[in-house]
């Protein structure tokens, strides 16, 4: 519900004239709580270093990801290799670095598509109280009744090769499987922004809005958005998580990027017959995927927790 | 002399918060006696209900902590096994909560649920257990107990859950019942009634009672004995009548003076402030009739014909109309400027819904609201919201009306904003002085709503409704959620604004007390209807319809000595105003009492009742 936990229900009115005697914006002080939530500040520059890992990392690392040694197969980590190698004797760290971009950017702007998609269906249903409701509800279950991966693979046969003539090869496939996995993934995110907004719009706070006359999108952006966001944003970072792994399903069905693409999915992929031989391989690019969920998942709650004013931190 | 059941000597009782401890109740001493009712009195915040849950165990044990003695019959409580504990609870000392609606598992029938404690704490077999069941169901007088007993929850009122919660904490005949808050959110009638059978039962079973109050009326009806608590400690401990009469700390004083009182209002023509007390000296200010504020010369603000919302329940294959609720079915009344109309009944009587009706939040089916000659009810949404500025609305509950992640400047600003009334800079000055008139700092403007206590909420509530300087006000149960002092400062916040700005209030409200004190007329509403109308000294001084005497009748009133009067009262639930789909309301008419004072033509079904009959 969108009533988290709070801080206490008879605020101490003395405690609080000290603590907001000064006028900050609101963005201000969502910084400054943020800052105070360590779990979300240290998962925040755990993100920031991959990130600036695979941007910045290939000039630093300045290997070629298709460099074939073959006197240098399956190596553990060396300081010629700091991640090792993999069966063409390839470096895996700058793979890795290139095919992070990939990843990485997979995954937030699945995570976009899906929200953005969820959060629109999800309020029209909440807002309306004639048609659209059951109807767009009707179409969720819809989508969610799909099975899957057929889908996936009817879409990416009848649409690879139009987008890669438009977008280039990668650039197609990223379009591909940004919409795919957006697509595919809105629906619990519109199943729950209706729930906030079926429960929210006929708390007082909104009738009392109305009352004051205000318009239908100033009650639901003004007053039942901001409300219903802290479920929303915790959705939306399980969704980054669950978008690279989707990526990573893709491309370990071979469905995804072309194969010469090292995506984090993509390695894992290919390790996975050297496990007992080259465990290094499918660790780096596995604990690559582990961190960016997690440090998301995170950031996640320390944003949720910031937003919230009720919340002591 | 006997020896108590019960002695609590300095309890202490801490919860760590962060890290630290944070006493909540400090150095509580009392003890009862047997067949003795206590009553732990004290607002929001005071520990009563710590104390209670201490002498139970009852607080989270990681947590808390409990200092000092409790003992009951002689055995300390506090270092008892936890399981020895166990046996305590229930068996010696039972407990009823406030909230009747929820603590009774929806899915069980309530036999079931009774019957299941006594199987578990007096070893009964099943088919003892049930006649053990119906026997207790009979004995807190829930009418048919027999065919009642495979009934699920839903199926029963509030005041019947509580009456089975009654039961089913005498089942194990403790020799300590704590109710903590029981007939808080109960009706008036239901909770006369609720009070009433707790004292029969009290006398039948000869058990002690330790009674959770904040109402200093239900105090006055039922304890002998009284604790005043506040923020945590003891302020005053005595015999009832003692603490009514001749209260001692200022505290105390002030407790007793912001308690509206029935029939204090009687030659007075106009409401009244409530009388100031200061908490630290105990000097009190007389409180004087409020100047004529109402502008009877000109047109009434708020005209009201006809008006009727009746709720539609669908149901089954096709959705049909199974029935109607009717929630206010053909009310009329006018209202002046300057003027308080207050609507009184109890819940599901329609007041609210007619409130929400006249501002349109809910679309009525028929009948007309004008509002200075314009009928709301006609208006496109456009122009409603421009007809919105005139009338504004104040709600029940302070800590919901509130949008929880607005800051209380922008919140107070919004109407502005939302009518184009004020550029932003202009808000923030109007603002700055909207909290100033509600008696805030203007300084709190960057402040949420969570830092505010309850009355400092329903004054943001109200600096809101008054920010596009409305002629009307809707108030919805405005002060019912509040503690009595902040009640009293609310109403008198109210009245002065009144008196300034004059306001007209549609004072919507179910606490009798209170409408005697701020209201010029009253009107009394039953399932939907009005049924008397008129001048507040009619209504409360000559009152006319069955329903009107039997609702004033159930006002606890805060004097002691009547406590050991038997008042009549029904066994009655309130019905409900479901009808089948085909149900057509019978047409009513209106007995004029004296100018100004009308009256439903009752039916025979009235005057069935005999109260000497139906007092049990």
């Amino acid at each position: 519900m969108a009533g988290s936990t709070l801080a206490s229900p008879s605020a101490n009115p003395a405690g609080g004239a000290a603590a907001a005697a000064v006028s900050v914006s609101p963005a201000r002080e969502t910084w400054r709580r943020f800052r105070r939530h360590k779990l979300a500040m240290a998962s925040t520059v755990v993100l920031g270093l991959l990130v600036l890992g695979v941007i910045v990392g290939p000039w630093l690392w300045p290997v070629a990801i298709n460099d074939i040694d073959f006197s240098a197969q399956l190596q553990g980590p060396s300081w010629a290799h700091p991640f090792g190698t993999d069966d063409l004797g390839q470096d895996i760290l700058a793979r890795m670095m290139y095919g992070g971009r990939i990843s990485l950017a997979v995954g937030l702007a699945a995570m976009i598509v899906a929200t953005t998609v969820g959060v629109i269906i999800g309020a029209l249903a909440g807002m309306s109280r004639k048609y659209a409701d059951p109807v767009l509800m009707w179409v969720t279950d819809l989508f969610l009744s799909l099975p899957q991966l057929p889908l996936l693979l009817l879409v990416i046969y009848l649409f690879r090769e139009q987008l890669k003539a438009v977008f280039g090869v990668e650039g197609g496939v990223f379009v591909l499987i940004v919409v795919v996995i957006g697509g595919l993934r809105w629906m619990p995110v519109a199943r729950l922004v209706r729930a906030q907004f079926l429960s929210l719009r006929e708390k007082e706070f909104v009738e009392a809005a109305r009352a004051h006359g205000a318009t239908k999108a100033r009650q639901m952006f003004n007053h039942i958005l901001p409300n219903a966001l802290g479920p929303v944003i915790v959705a939306a970072t399980i969704e980054v998580s669950s978008a690279i792994i989707a990526e990573s399903t893709l491309s370990f069905l071979g469905l995804g990027f072309p194969p010469d693409i090292p995506t984090w999915g993509r390695l894992l992929f290919d390790a996975k017959d050297q496990l007992d031989t080259a465990p290094h391989w499918a660790l780096f690019p596995g604990a690559a995927i582990f961190l960016t969920v997690l440090s998301i998942n995170f950031i996640g709650d320390g944003l949720r927790d910031a937003l919230d004013p009720r919340r002591v931190i | 002399m006997t020896s108590p059941i019960l002695t609590v000597s300095n309890l202490t009782t801490s919860f760590r918060v962060e890290g630290k401890w944070k006493s909540v109740v400090r150095n509580i001493s009392f003890d009862i006696k047997p067949k003795e009712t206590l009553a732990v009195v004290g607002e929001s915040g005071s520990g009563k209900s710590v104390t209670a849950l201490s002498i139970m165990r009852l607080t989270p044990p990681q947590s808390s902590k409990i200092e000092g003695s409790i003992k009951l019959n002689g055995k300390e409580l506090l270092t008892l096994p936890d399981a020895d504990m166990r046996h305590i609870r229930g068996n010696e000392i039972a407990m009823i909560f406030q909230e009747p609606m929820t603590s009774l598992n929806p899915v069980l029938t309530i036999g079931f649920q009774i019957a299941e404690a006594l199987i578990l704490h007096r070893g009964l077999s099943r088919s003892e257990a049930e006649a053990e069941t119906i026997r207790l169901l009979e004995k807190v007088r829930i009418p048919a107990a027999k065919s009642r007993f495979h009934e699920y929850p839903h199926r029963f009122s509030g005041g019947m859950r509580q009456r089975v919660m009654i039961a089913m904490a005498l089942a194990c005949k403790p020799k300590l019942l704590i109710a903590d808050e029981p007939t808080t959110a109960l009706d008036v009638t239901i909770q006369a009634q609720t009070l009433e059978l707790i004292k029969t039962l009290q006398e039948e079973e000869g058990m002690s009672v330790l009674f959770i109050t904040h109402d200093m009326g239900v105090v006055a009806e039922i304890a002998d004995r009284t604790v005043v608590m506040y923020n945590g400690d003891e302020v005053e401990t005595g015999a009832t009548e003692d603490i009514f009469r001749n209260p001692k700390k200022p505290y105390t004083k002030a407790l007793i003076s912001a308690v509206p009182r029935l029939g204090s209002m009687i030659g007075k023509e106009r409401p009244m402030r409530f009388p100031v007390v200061d908490r630290n000296t105990g000097e009190s200010d007389v409180p004087v009739e409020v100047p004529d504020t109402v502008k009877a010369a000109e047109r009434p603000v708020l005209e009201v014909a006809g008006l009727t919302t009746r709720f539609e329940i669908r149901g089954g294959l096709l959705s049909s109309v199974k029935g109607r609720v009717h929630a206010v079915e053909n009310v009329s009344f006018s209202l002046m400027a300057g003027e308080t109309l207050a609507l009184v009944g109890e819940s599901g009587c329609g007041k609210s819904t007619t409130g929400r009706s006249v501002m349109r939040l809910i679309e009525p089916l028929a009948g007309s609201v004008l509002l200075d000659g314009v009928d709301v009810l006609k208006l496109s949404q456009h122009d409603l919201r421009e007809q919105r500025k005139r009338m504004q609305m104040i709600f029940q509950d302070p800590f919901a009306s509130l949008n929880p992640r607005m800051n209380v400047g922008t919140a107070v600003a919004e109407p502005l904003l939302i009518n184009n009334l004020a550029s932003r800079s202009e808000a923030r000055d109007k603002v700055a002085d909207l909290l100033k008139r509600v008696g805030l700092q203007p300084d709190m403007a960057n402040r949420f709503p969570h830092e505010f206590s309850g009355g400092q909420r329903q004054r943001i509530c109200i600096a809101r409704a008054l920010a596009v300087e409305p002629r009307l006000i809707v108030a919805d149960e405005a002060v019912s959620a509040l503690d009595v002092s902040v009640k009293a400062q609310v109403v008198n916040l109210m009245l002065d604004l009144q008196a300034r700005m004059g306001l007209g209030y549609l004072f919507i409200s179910h606490d009798m007390a209170v409408v005697e004190r701020v209201s010029h007329r009253v009107a009394v509403m039953y399932l939907g209807e009005i049924v008397e109308i008129g001048p507040r000294e009619a209504i409360f001084q000559n009152p006319q319809h069955p329903y009107t005497k039997r609702l004033l009748a159930a006002v606890p009133i805060a004097d002691p000595a009547r406590r050991l009067q038997k008042r009549p009262v029904s066994n009655d639930e309130i019905k409900s105003p479901v009808r089948p789909a085909d149900y057509v309301p019978p047409v009513r008419q209106y007995r004029e009492v004296s100018p100004g004072h009308a009256v439903m033509i009752w039916g025979e079904e009235w005057e069935k009742k005999d109260p000497a009959a139906i007092a049990a």
